[in-house]
């Protein structure tokens, strides 16, 4: 039973205002005074937007997150290609990954801190800490996952190694490596908001948490909520995008 | 094999302290002293209690809301359509940017700790139940309805045992979630738990050696919580879910 | 012909090791393939016989016994002679003709164009130059990854039970198909497989193998002109002769 394209937006459109109708009434008849209803956070979008932050605040995260993704995708991605590769390496490996993995990035702020002062470069650590393993670990699994065929067939064309690696294992192991991507992105996006509430002075957690302190103005919070899922969604979508090429659609099984 | 990546992580440690030439991180050997001074004066088990309370709670109610919800989408094509958006839409958004909306219904404490921890585990929660209700082939509801199945003992003998590998790997993943939540949630707006002790340990007089005794006691905890969950996925009613170690590594 | 074997194999034995136990998987083979003939090896799944074309192959080392082509000894896999897998064998991310040129890479392009032409006709499928194996069935992925090992001219084929996972229509298709192309090119084939009539169907002989560890019961010359009449006494002859060698009855 294919969707109908109209069923897709219906539905969503029909929960999502339902949920608007319950917090405006919810907020009125609880006359609170402090949080905000969605009208309310909407002018708080407007003045937001005029105040030129919105725009300058989100590129900080954006920036922030690039970068520190960025730098976890080259080097996360070599280190997962050779763990992959040689099943020693990815034993040895392997316990000091689980153990630091439960270890919230957010708990390496004082470490950071200390290397690195309060700073950019503080928040790029973190995210940068926390986009590595899940990268690392599905680009390992990636690798281990291809059917040894596929490198026979390799070595029966008399790949040399390096060519084995690029033609073969590389293609091979993308689908997975682009679900971990997409994932460690995630979670990148997730860090840099948590970790702008704690350690700097710009960006949209920064926002969420400057917003309260500095007056309880609950529909700027909210406000700065809403564009961290929606900015959340976006990039999540664009993962998505990259997931349907051709060349790797064939590693998803649809939808 | 394994204990050999562990010890050349010490050493590198150790040695990446001592070619550092500062005082302030601590290599080894002063954590492990670290974390026997939190043992003896009784603040490990609090500390890791209070930690293991908020979890606790917060995943549990987690779990009642969001399994059910989940199922109850992974049912109705419709419900999936209306809500699934609504909950994606949510999920980017940090568990800890609630924080304020968090401090304002529940004050600072316990209870906004929680709070935090059940709105982080119940969007994951209810995706997987989601999921794996969807992956319920066609082929094993037509065989239910031949057998004349009601829908209560189609839900018994059919759905549940069919998405219970995939939701006990989605349980122990929303752990794992929940107790890298619950640390950071603590960093901000307790004062007891394991989150709290590393802020506070460098706050009161830059304590390093706990606050990095912090961290590791963080990484083995929340290590033997995924090794308990891992232990349900080889019971026989979820290990015939699994094809490939992919599926189950994450 | 020549009667000098393209293929001599000696003395084959092959042990696999695995956790203190020893696995006996092939055992004394002796065999000569001559140039240009299609020999199948016959057994049941999990004889051994697929051990053997991978040793062939040169993707397994054997415990003792020699393997020499051409009077030289296999080392390890080489691109004259070239491994046919099930369809899984295709890789998913190229298209046909990314797939067809895979072993191509070394040609200039105008060369390498005009060959992955000239196979994407030879197996038939043309039009589908740019489309995905996923968006192939399985008899057509098969053909392409027959016209990638034929793309670098190999002097041998190896085909490890090609058509296994197709149904049995389209099985008796590709196995004509192979035919033609046997005939176009012919290259000396190596073809294992479980399916009597197949054999029958296809070789000029057929090694019957034993249930592991795997030794050669019987050789069997089919002495059949192509293209072969499966309803002809002597097809059926042959055929009933290797139903009883591998001790099957004739009623169910």
């Amino acid at each position: 039973m294919k969707t109908r394209a109209f069923d897709r937006i219906l539905w969503p459109a029909l929960s999502t205002a339902l949920v608007l109708i319950v917090w405006h009434f919810a907020v009125r008849w609880t006359k609170t005074s402090v949080f905000p209803s969605p009208l309310e956070v909407a002018r708080g979008f407007v003045e937001l937007a005029r105040r030129g932050v919105l725009l300058r605040y989100a590129a900080d995260s954006l920036f922030r997150v690039g970068s520190g993704y960025g730098l976890a995708l080259a080097l996360g991605i070599p280190t997962g290609l050779l763990l992959g590769w040689s099943p020693a390496g990815a034993r040895a490996v392997n316990p000091v990954i689980q153990l630091l993995r439960p270890i919230s990035p957010l708990a390496w702020i004082p470490v950071s801190i200390v290397l690195f002062g309060i700073s950019n470069f503080a928040t790029i650590f973190l995210i940068f800490l926390a986009s590595f393993f899940p990268i690392v670990v599905a680009t390992m699994n990636g690798v281990r996952g291809i059917p040894a065929m596929y490198l026979r067939a390799g070595r029966n064309f008399d790949l040399s190694p390096v060519a084995r690696l690029w033609r073969v294992m590389l293609p091979a192991a993308l689908p997975q490596v682009l679900t971990g991507l997409r994932i460690a992105l995630g979670i990148a996006w997730l860090v840099v908001v948590a970790a702008e509430m704690i350690a700097v002075d710009s960006g949209l957690g920064y926002l969420v948490i400057d917003s309260r302190n500095a007056g309880k103005r609950y529909d700027l919070v909210v406000a700065a909520m809403i564009s961290i899922g929606l900015i959340g969604v976006a990039l999540n979508f664009s993962m998505r995008r990259v997931e349907r090429l051709r060349s790797v659609r064939w590693g998803f099984r649809s939808a | 094999m394994s204990g050999s990546g562990l010890l050349l992580l010490m050493l590198f440690w150790s040695a990446a302290i001592r070619i550092s030439h500062q005082t302030l991180l601590p290599g080894p050997l002063k954590v492990a002293a670290a974390i026997g001074e939190l043992a003896q004066k009784g603040f490990l088990v609090k500390h890791v209690v209070a930690s293991l309370f908020r979890v606790t709670w917060g995943y549990l109610m987690a779990v009642i809301v969001g399994v059910p919800f989940g199922i109850f989408l992974g049912w109705r094509r419709r419900a999936e359509l209306a809500f699934a958006p609504l909950i994606e839409f949510l999920r980017p958004i940090s568990p800890l940017a609630w924080i304020p909306i968090a401090i304002l219904w529940f004050g600072v404490g316990d209870f906004g700790a929680i709070f935090i921890i059940f709105l982080a585990s119940v969007l994951p929660l209810t995706l997987t139940a989601m999921n794996a209700v969807g992956r319920v082939t066609a082929t094993h509801w037509n065989a239910g309805r031949n057998f004349g199945l009601s829908p209560a003992d189609m839900a018994r003998k059919v759905l549940a045992p069919a998405i219970f590998p995939q939701l006990i790997v989605g349980l122990r993943l929303t752990l794992g979630i929940a107790w890298l939540v619950v640390v950071a949630a603590e960093m901000i707006a307790v004062n007891s738990g394991l989150g709290f002790l590393i802020i506070d340990a460098r706050n009161a007089g830059n304590r390093y050696d706990l606050v990095v005794a912090g961290m590791v006691l963080i990484g083995l905890i929340g290590l033997a919580l995924d090794l308990a969950m891992r232990r349900l996925e080889r019971l026989p009613a979820a290990s015939w879910g699994y094809q490939t170690p992919a599926e189950v590594a994450a | 012909m020549p009667h000098r074997a393209k293929l001599s194999i000696r003395g084959l034995e092959m042990v696999f090791r695995a956790e203190g136990k020893e696995t006996a998987v092939l055992h004394d083979i002796d065999l000569d393939v001559r140039e240009g003939e299609l020999v199948c090896i016959l057994g049941p799944s999990g004889c051994g016989k697929s051990t053997l074309l991978n040793i062939v192959g040169g993707f397994l080392t054997p415990t003792a016994g020699s393997v020499t082509i051409d009077g030289e000894p296999v080392g390890g896999p080489d691109p004259r002679r070239i491994f046919v897998f099930q369809e899984r064998g295709v890789f998913p991310w190229l298209t046909v003709e990314g797939n067809i040129g895979f072993g191509l890479g070394r040609l200039p392009a105008a060369e390498r164009r005009e060959r992955i032409a000239h196979y994407v006709r030879l197996v038939g499928l043309t039009g589908f130059e740019n489309s995905y194996p996923q968006e192939l069935s399985g008899g057509m992925k098969q053909r392409v990854e027959v016209a990638r090992a034929l793309a670098v001219n190999p002097d041998m084929l190896y085909l490890d039970e090609p058509f296994g996972a197709l149904d049995s229509i389209t099985r008796l298709v590709m196995r004509s198909e192979l035919l033609r192309i046997w005939d176009a090119e012919k290259k000396t084939i190596l073809f294992v497989t479980h399916d009597i009539d197949e054999s029958v169907q296809l070789a000029d002989r057929v090694i019957v193998m034993s249930a592991r560890p795997a030794t050669i019961r019987r050789v069997v010359t089919i002495d059949l002109p192509h293209p072969r009449d499966l309803s002809s006494r002597r097809y059926l002859e042959l055929r009933d002769g290797i139903f009883e060698e591998i001790g099957l009855a004739h009623r169910i």
